[in-house]
């Protein structure tokens, strides 16, 4: 079961676990990551961007990738564009597997290629200004683990 | 006409998410041809090596290769937001 989506509205990550773990009927396993916006210093919102004609077509590629490098029977990620406020979900990808292994790992390497090399631009309000997030050396070290 | 679509903070640089830009049908739009037509911090934010260009929706492998006409958008993309 393949479930990758952009979500332009505020989601409910719980409500989409259930659906998933039993449209994988016989798995051994399933890892859910949730990210959400944090409770950062003077942080009141964050708005993420995309462009469509890449932006979800490069999640169904990083899809297909993890489906090649772990066995896995189920993937799903769901990623917010637009206004978010500190404590909303901004992310969340659940893999369903025979084995813990795959599924715990598959999430943290889609985790690590969405957050540095995914089509999204990042900025948020501090004060009332607006900043952009710039790519960190910690994300390029993070993407660096799969590599090779 | 193209349509140039600006993501990050390139749009700020041109105070707006795209730019219409007059392009005669018979006339085609290189690299230089579309630095030379953009606001000038704009244009020169492109040469940021890291900086991305997608033609309908297909990344170029070399943006210095532009090849764009009337009736195309170009996204001009800079570095993903990490965090």
């Amino acid at each position: 079961m393949r479930h990758i989506r952009l979500a332009h509205q505020m989601f409910i990550p719980g409500t989409l676990i259930g659906p998933f773990t039993q449209a994988n009927p016989g798995l051994g396993g399933v890892c859910t990551f949730v990210g959400e916006v944090r409770y950062d210093q003077g942080v009141e919102a964050l708005e993420l961007t995309h462009y469509e004609p890449l932006t979800l077509p490069g999640m169904h590629e990083l899809a297909d990738r993890a489906f090649a490098r772990f066995d896995l029977m189920g993937l799903l990620m769901v990623h917010r564009v637009g206004l978010m406020r500190p404590g909303e979900p901004i992310v969340c990808v659940s893999a369903a597997a025979l084995h813990r292994r795959d599924c715990i790992d598959a999430v943290d390497f889609c985790m690590d290629h969405l957050k540095s090399a995914a089509w999204f631009w990042k900025r948020e309000k501090r004060g009332g200004q607006w900043h952009w997030i710039e790519p960190r050396a910690q994300d390029a070290a993070d993407l660096a683990r799969w590599q090779g | 006409m193209a349509t140039i679509v600006l993501l990050g903070k390139l749009a700020d640089l041109a105070d707006a998410p795209s730019i219409a830009l007059p392009l005669p049908r018979s006339a085609g739009l290189d690299w230089e041809g579309l630095k030379a037509a953009l606001p000038t911090p704009l244009a020169e934010a492109l040469d940021d090596p890291r900086v991305r260009v997608a033609v309908n929706g297909a990344l170029l492998p070399d943006k210095m290769k532009l090849q764009a006409n009337a009736g195309d958008e170009i996204a001009l993309l800079p570095p993903v937001s990490g965090g």
